[in-house]
C-alpha cells in the first residue's frame, strides 16, 4: 500500500463512521467510490459516489471492483462479501447515462456494455457468497449488479425501487440484465419487467423472486452480516426456482417460443414497431436462453451498442436530460409562505389541480358557486384517492389525511392564507377578468394569481389586475393527475418571484414544467391547432376518420387527430381556432370555421356530448360489442354529412398514409418554429418537452425540434415549400426555418 | 377574576359537522370519520399551522373497539401531524365538556398553549356483540391449533346451544341499576312536578328556535359542510329541527317510557344522532401572538355526581349553583345559558331545582339561593331536543355555541351545563374577552 492510499484510507474511515455509526469496523482499504472493509472474514464493500446524490454504474467503478476482487483473492480467510450503498435512499440508481450519451459509435457503447458485463461476471464467479444489501433505488445497472450477486436482501420501504428501466431510454439492460433476470425469475415475469421498464417495491420483488429476503427495518447491515455468516457457514441454503407444471412448460422450448411470439405481437400492437428496443430485448433474451449465457451476453452487448446509436434512443435520452434540467427552478426560490393554494372552479380541471396539490401536502381551498358543483369536485378527488387505496398506494388513513387538506366553500372567507390562487373557471375572458378582480379584492395582496387556460391571453387577463406582476398562466392538461406537463405562461410584467412560486408548485405537483412567453395559444395550443386543422382538412377531402386516426397512431401519436378533436371538444376547438385564426390568418384557418359551428348546431361537441366525429356511450355499441372484442368507434352520420356538405371532394380520394402524416406533422413543426421565432419559446428543449408531454408528440422522435434536426431543417423547408405550392400559404415555412435552411444550422448544434 | 392573565384558556373557534339523525345520511360513516371531518374543518376554518397544536382530546360514548382511542384515529385521518398526542375521554353526554376543561387547566398551568377539544359519536353502528356464551366459544375455538386442543375444549363447546346465537345489543341504560334514561327522566319530572304541557311547550320551543337560528344563519360559521361518499351530496345543515313541531302536535304523542304517568314522549326526548365537534383552545397570549380574536375565556368549571337513579339527570342542578356561588355570581349575572336538553322535562326540572332553597340546602349545602334562570336566555339557538345529541360531540357544540352567543349577544358570562349517565353533572363558566 502506498502512502497516498494510506491517507485516503483514513478519510474513508471517517466517512464510514458517519454513515454507519452503529457499527465500528476497521477499514482496510479504500478507493474513490468504493470502500472495502473486513470484519471476521466478511468483506463489506460500500458504494458511495462522492459528491453525487446517487450512485451510478460507470467505468470508474471497474478498476475499483478489480481491487475488490484482488482483495478477496489474496485473503483466503474471507468467507462472504456484502455489497451495500453508503447513500441512504439509493443502492445504485442505474448506469451513468452521460457516459453512455458520450459514446460516438455502436462499438464504443458495446465496449462499455462488455466491460460492465465482465466486471459482473467476475463478481458472479467469486467462490464466496456475495450479498447485495439493497435500500432505495436499485434500477438498471444497479439491479444488474445485484443480480450478479448470490443473494439479495432489500429494505421494505417506499424508497426501495427495483427494476430495469433501460427500455424507456430506447436501450436494453446491457450489463447482463437480459440474461440473468429471466434465468432468475422466469421468462414471463422478466419480460414484463424489462419490456415495460416498470419498477417494483421490495415486497413485489420478493414475490417475483428478484430478492431473497426483505427486512422491515432500515438497519440493513447487521441483517446482511447475519445472512453472510449463515450463508458462509451453510446454516442458510438458497433454493430458487419454481418446480410446478407451469414453470416446466414455460421453460420448455415450445413454451418459450410461444411466450416470445405472444410478446412480439403485444409489442407490435403497442409500439407499431416504431421502437426498436423492445424487439431487440426479445431477441436478446430468446437468443440467450437458446444458446447459453456467454453467447447471450455477447449479443446483449452488440445490441446495446446498436440501440445506443438509434435516433429513437438518442431522442429518448435527450428528453431524459431535458427533463432533468427542468427540475431546476431558474427563477429563484420564492416559496409559498402558508402552503395554501386556492382553486377556483370545481370542474374537471379545478378538481384535478386540487388533487395534485393536496397529494403533495398543500392545503387547498376549493371555491365554486354552488355546493352541488363543489360536491362534484370532492367526488372526483375522493374517487381518485380511493382508487389509490384500492391499488394499495395509500392506506385509508393516509388517503383521508390527504383528502383532509381540501376544503370546499362557496365564499371567499378562508382565502386569507392563500399564497397562490389558480382559477379554473370556464374559458371566458370576461369571466376570468371578473374572478381576478374579485379575488384581488378578497385575498391577500401578495397572492399570485394564475389562470388555467389553454389559449386565453394572459396579458389581457392581467390587464384587469391592480398588480399584474403577480399574474401568470398555469396551463394544465386534462386529466390533470395523469398528464405530466404544466405550461407556465409569463407576461412581460410577470415578476420572477411569482414565476418562481408557480414553477416550484408545479414541480412539487409532479409536473414537468416549461415556462413560455405569453402569446396567442401560448405554445402547446398554438402548435396543436394547425395540426388539427390539417386533419380536419383531410377529413373534408373525404378521408375516412378511422383511417386518419389509424395512420397517425401508426406514426407514433397516442391517439388520432379526429379522436383528439372529440376529446378536446369541438366547441373548444372552434373557439380557439377562431381566436387564433383572427390573429394568424390563413396560416391557421385552412379549414372553414363554419364547419365547426355546424357541429355545434348538431350538438355534436365531442366525447363530453356523447357525439362528435364519432358516437360515444353505451347505446351505440350494439348488443355484441363486448363479444366482438375491441370496439370500433361508430362514425356520427351527422359528422359525415357535414364533411360531405363542406368537402371539396365528395368522393373518397386516396391519400397516402405518409402524406397524411407529413401534412399534419409538418404544420405542427412549422408552427413550433414560429413559436421559437416569436420568442414564445425560450429554447427548443422546452418546445420538445412541451409537445411530447403535453400533446403526445411521438417521444422517439425527440420532439418537434429534435425531429427537424434529425430530418434536416433544409429538407423540412423544401417539403413545406412543395406543400405550399399545392395547398397554399398555410404551409409557408417560417423565416427562422428558411434562415436555418440556408445556413444549414441545427436547433441543437451540439447534437 | 377581573384580571386577564396571559395563560387564560380562550376559545378561538368551534365547529361541528352537521348533526344528523342516526341511520340516515351518516349511516355508513364511522365515528372516527365524523371526528376527522370536524378536525379538518377546524383546521381549514382557522388556518392554523397544525404543527403548533400540542394536544387533542375528544370525547366519545359509543366505543368501537377497533378505534378505541378515537381521538388519535380522527387526528391521523384529518392529516394532523403525528407528533400531536391525542386521547379519548368518556363521561357520557358531557364527555367533550371533560375534554375542554382538562385542556383549559393544562393551558392555565402553562403546560401547553394550543389544543383542540371536541367529541364524536355515531349511533348508526353500535358495536353489537354475539351472546356471551358464543363469544366464549369463539375465543376458545380460535385457540384450537391441533386435534388434542379440540378434545380439551370439547366439554365446553358441547354445552353451546342454538339459543346462544342471540345478539347482545348495547342499550341506553344505567349499568348499575338497569334503568333507562327515559325512566330516569320520568322519575325526575314527577318528583319536581313538571307537567306534560310544560314539557311539550319546551320541546316545541327548542325546534322553533333551532329553525329560526338556521334561517338567520347563526350556524353558518360553525357547521362544516359534509360531502359524503359515495354520492357526495352536500350535507349543509342539521336534519333534526322541524319547523312544523308545535306543542299541540306533541301533545298527541303517547308517553314513551312510563305509559301511565310519564311526561316524556318521543317528541320531547333527544333523539339518536351522529356527529362530531371540535373547538380550538389557546392561551390568551398565544392567541394574541398568532393574531386570533378569541371569543371567550374558560373561567371556571365544576363536575359533580349524585345518585345514579334518582339524580340520573340532575347534573345541571347539582353543578350550576355551586359554580355560581364559587364565583360570587347569581343566575341573573349569566347572559347566555347553554344547557344540554336530554329531555324537555329534564331541563325544566333542573331549572326549577336550582330555584328551590330546600334542594340547594339539602343536596349542595347552600344556605343562600343563587337566583332564577331566565328561560329567555336558555338555548336560544335550539338545543339537543331539536339539533340532536351525538353524545360525545354535544359538549363541543354547547361550548362553541355559548362562545358564539357571547359575541353575538354582547353578554359577559355564559354557563354551559349538562347531565350525564351515572348521575353526573358539569357546569362551565365562560366570560367574554
Amino acid at each position: 500500500m502506498t502512502s497516498k492510499e494510506q491517507t485516503t484510507s483514513n478519510k474513508g474511515a471517517t466517512s464510514m463512521q458517519n454513515s454507519q455509526p452503529e457499527l465500528e469496523f476497521e477499514p482496510v482499504q479504500t478507493k474513490g467510490t468504493v470502500t472495502i472493509q473486513e470484519q471476521s472474514g466478511i468483506v463489506i464493500v460500500t458504494i458511495n459516489d462522492p459528491g453525487k446524490k446517487v450512485n451510478t454504474l460507470n467505468s470508474k467503478l471497474m478498476p475499483e471492483f478489480a481491487e475488490v476482487f484482488n482483495f478477496v483473492e489474496v485473503r483466503p480467510n474471507i468467507k462472504a462479501m456484502i455489497l451495500i450503498s453508503g447513500k441512504k435512499d439509493c443502492f445504485v440508481a442505474g448506469a451513468d447515462i452521460e457516459e453512455l450519451a458520450a459514446c460516438k459509435s455502436a462499438e464504443e457503447a458495446s465496449h462499455l456494455s462488455q466491460s460492465g458485463q465482465e466486471m459482473l461476471s467476475k463478481l458472479e464467479a467469486l467462490k464466496i457468497p456475495v450479498i447485495a444489501a439493497i435500500e432505495g433505488s436499485c434500477l438498471g445497472g444497479g439491479l444488474e449488479l445485484a443480480l450478479a450477486c448470490s443473494y439479495r436482501i432489500a429494505v421494505d420501504s417506499k424508497k426501495t425501487q427495483i427494476g430495469l428501466p433501460e427500455v424507456m431510454l430506447g436501450l436494453l439492460p446491457g450489463a447482463g440484465g437480459t440474461q440473468r433476470l429471466p434465468r432468475l425469475i422466469g421468462l414471463e415475469e422478466a419480460l414484463s419487467l424489462i419490456l415495460t421498464g416498470a419498477s417494483c417495491n421490495a415486497k413485489k420483488a420478493l414475490k417475483l423472486g428478484i430478492v431473497d429476503t426483505v427486512i422491515a427495518s432500515s438497519n440493513l447491515l447487521p441483517a446482511a452480516l447475519k445472512i453472510a455468516n449463515d450463508l458462509a457457514s451453510g446454516a442458510l441454503k438458497v433454493t430458487r426456482g419454481r418446480h410446478d407444471i407451469k414453470s416446466t412448460i414455460v421453460s420448455s422450448f415450445a413454451g418459450r417460443s410461444l411466450i416470445l411470439s405472444q410478446a412480439r405481437k403485444m409489442i407490435m400492437a403497442k409500439t407499431k414497431g416504431l421502437y426498436p428496443a423492445p424487439l431487440a430485448i426479445l431477441d436478446v433474451i430468446g437468443y440467450g436462453l437458446a444458446n447459453g449465457m456467454a453467447k447471450g451476453l455477447a449479443k446483449e452487448a452488440t445490441e446495446f451498442g446498436r440501440l445506443s446509436q438509434t435516433n429513437q434512443s438518442k431522442a429518448l435520452i435527450s428528453i431524459y436530460f431535458a427533463q432533468t434540467e427542468l427540475k431546476k427552478n431558474p427563477y429563484g426560490n420564492k416559496q409559498l409562505a402558508h402552503q395554501t393554494i386556492g382553486v377556483l372552479g370545481a370542474g374537471l380541471m379545478g378538481a384535478g389541480i386540487g388533487l395534485v396539490s393536496i397529494q403533495k401536502g398543500y392545503n387547498v381551498r376549493l371555491k365554486d358557486l354552488s355546493e352541488a358543483s363543489l360536491a362534484q369536485g370532492e367526488k372526483y378527488i375522493w374517487s381518485e384517492l380511493d382508487s389509490q387505496i384500492k391499488r394499495k398506494k395509500l392506506n385509508t388513513i393516509e388517503a383521508k389525511a390527504v383528502f383532509s387538506k381540501l376544503y370546499s366553500q362557496t365564499n371567499w372567507d378562508l382565502f386569507t392564507k392563500c399564497d397562490l390562487l389558480i382559477e379554473a373557471v370556464f374559458e371566458d375572458l370576461e369571466l376570468k377578468k371578473r374572478v381576478l378582480r374579485e379575488a384581488e379584492a378578497a385575498c391577500r395582496p401578495d397572492m399570485v394569481f394564475a389562470s388555467n387556460t389553454s389559449a386565453l391571453p394572459i396579458a389581457e387577463i392581467a390587464s384587469a389586475s391592480s398588480r399584474p406582476e403577480q399574474v401568470l398562466g398555469m396551463h394544465y392538461f386534462s386529466p390533470v393527475h395523469k398528464m405530466p406537463l404544466l405550461e407556465i405562461i409569463r407576461t412581460d410584467k410577470t415578476s420572477n418571484d411569482a414565476l418562481a412560486m408557480a414553477v416550484s408548485v408545479g414541480q412539487r405537483q409532479g409536473k414537468t414544467v416549461i415556462v413560455v412567453n405569453d402569446g396567442p395559444g401560448f405554445y402547446t395550443t398554438r402548435i396543436l391547432v394547425p395540426f388539427m386543422d390539417e386533419a380536419a382538412l383531410l377529413a373534408l377531402e373525404g378521408i375516412d376518420f378511422h383511417y386518419l386516426d389509424k395512420v397517425m397512431i401508426a406514426f407514433g401519436y397516442p391517439v388520432g387527430p379526429i379522436t383528439l378533436m372529440d376529446e378536446v371538444g369541438l366547441d373548444v376547438s372552434q373557439h380557439i381556432t377562431h381566436d387564433l385564426g383572427k390573429i394568424f390568418g390563413k396560416r391557421f384557418c385552412g379549414s372553414d370555421t363554419s364547419v365547426l359551428s355546424e357541429f355545434a348546431e348538431k350538438k355534436a361537441l365531442g366525447r363530453k356530448a356523447g357525439r362528435g366525429f364519432y358516437l360515444y356511450g353505451n347505446k351505440n355499441k350494439g348488443p355484441f360489442a363486448g363479444l366482438l372484442g375491441r370496439k370500433a368507434k361508430v362514425i356520427n352520420p351527422d359528422a359525415l354529412a357535414i364533411m360531405q356538405k363542406y368537402g371539396k371532394s365528395s368522393s373518397k380520394i386516396k391519400v397516402e398514409a405518409e402524406d397524411i402524416q407529413i401534412r399534419t406533422t409538418y404544420r405542427l413543426l412549422n408552427e413550433a418554429a414560429y413559436c421559437l421565432q416569436d420568442q414564445v419559446l425560450l429554447k427548443p428543449q422546452d418546445g420538445d418537452i412541451g409537445a411530447i408531454f403535453g400533446l403526445g408528440f411521438p417521444p422517439f422522435l425527440g420532439g418537434p425540434f429534435r425531429y427537424m434536426d434529425t430530418i434536416g431543417v433544409a429538407k423540412v423547408v423544401d417539403a413545406l415549400k412543395q406543400f405550399e405550392l399545392t395547398f397554399g400559404e398555410r404551409f409557408r415555412p417560417c423565416e427562422l426555418l428558411q434562415e436555418m435552411a440556408l445556413k444549414n444550422s441545427k436547433f441543437y448544434p451540439k447534437g | 377574576m377581573d384580571q386577564n392573565n396571559a395563560n387564560d384558556p380562550v376559545i378561538v373557534e368551534g365547529v361541528r359537522t352537521p348533526f344528523m339523525r342516526s341511520n340516515k345520511i351518516y349511516e355508513d360513516i364511522p365515528s372516527y370519520e365524523l371526528g376527522r371531518m370536524a378536525l379538518s374543518g377546524l383546521a381549514a376554518k382557522t388556518g392554523i399551522d397544525l404543527n403548533l397544536i400540542e394536544h387533542v382530546v375528544m370525547g366519545t360514548v359509543i366505543h368501537d373497539p377497533v378505534t378505541s382511542n378515537i381521538a388519535r384515529e380522527s387526528l391521523l385521518a384529518a392529516g394532523y401531524p403525528a407528533h400531536i398526542p391525542a386521547h379519548t375521554v368518556s363521561l357520557a353526554c358531557i364527555s367533550s365538556n371533560v375534554a375542554a376543561t382538562q385542556i383549559a387547566d393544562m393551558i392555565r398551568l402553562k403546560r401547553i398553549d394550543i389544543a383542540v377539544v371536541g367529541g364524536t359519536d355515531t349511533c348508526s353502528d353500535p358495536p353489537i356483540r354475539v351472546s356471551r356464551q358464543l363469544r366464549k366459544g369463539l375465543v376458545r375455538l380460535s385457540k384450537v391449533k391441533k386435534l388434542g386442543d379440540l378434545v380439551t375444549q370439547w366439554p365446553f363447546l358441547r354445552t353451546l346451544r342454538f339459543s346462544d346465537l342471540s345478539l347482545d345489543v348495547p342499550k341506553v341504560v344505567e349499568f348499575s341499576n338497569g334503568k333507562s334514561m327515559g325512566q330516569g327522566g320520568d322519575l325526575l319530572a314527577q318528583s319536581v312536578g313538571i307537567t306534560r304541557k310544560e314539557s311539550d311547550e319546551f320541546a316545541a320551543r327548542s325546534h322553533q328556535l333551532a329553525v329560526k337560528a338556521q334561517k338567520e344563519g347563526f350556524f353558518k360559521g360553525m357547521i362544516i359542510p359534509a360531502y359524503l361518499p359515495p354520492r357526495f351530496e352536500p350535507v349543509l345543515a342539521d336534519d333534526g329541527p322541524r319547523a312544523d313541531t308545535t306543542a299541540e302536535g306533541l301533545a298527541k304523542l303517547k308517553p314513551a317510557f312510563d305509559k301511565n304517568f310519564g311526561v316524556n314522549t318521543a317528541g320531547s326526548s333527544s333523539f339518536l344522532t351522529d356527529g362530531a365537534s371540535a373547538v380550538l383552545l389557546m392561551s390568551r397570549s398565544k392567541a394574541k401572538e398568532l393574531g386570533y380574536q378569541p371569543k371567550a375565556v374558560i373561567r371556571d368549571y365544576i363536575f359533580r355526581a349524585g345518585d345514579a337513579l334518582s339524580e340520573m339527570l340532575s347534573g345541571p342542578a347539582l353543578t350550576i349553583p355551586l359554580l355560581l356561588q364559587k364565583n360570587n355570581l347569581t343566575a341573573s349575572d349569566i347572559g347566555v345559558w347553554e344547557i344540554h336538553e336530554a329531555f324537555s322535562a329534564q331541563v325544566l326540572a333542573n331549572i326549577r331545582l336550582i330555584e328551590t332553597p330546600s334542594f340547594l340546602k339539602t343536596r349542595l349545602g347552600l344556605d343562600k339561593t343563587v337566583g332564577k334562570i331566565d328561560l329567555e336566555k336558555v338555548n336560544v339557538w335550539g338545543g339537543s331536543l331539536s339539533l340532536g345529541h351525538p353524545f360525545g360531540a354535544t359538549g363541543g357544540r354547547l361550548i362553541a355555541t355559548a362562545a358564539a352567543r357571547l359575541v353575538h349577544e354582547g353578554q359577559r358570562y355564559a354557563i354551559v351545563s349538562g347531565c350525564a349517565a351515572g348521575g353526573h353533572g358539569s357546569a362551565i363558566l365562560l366570560e367574554n374577552v
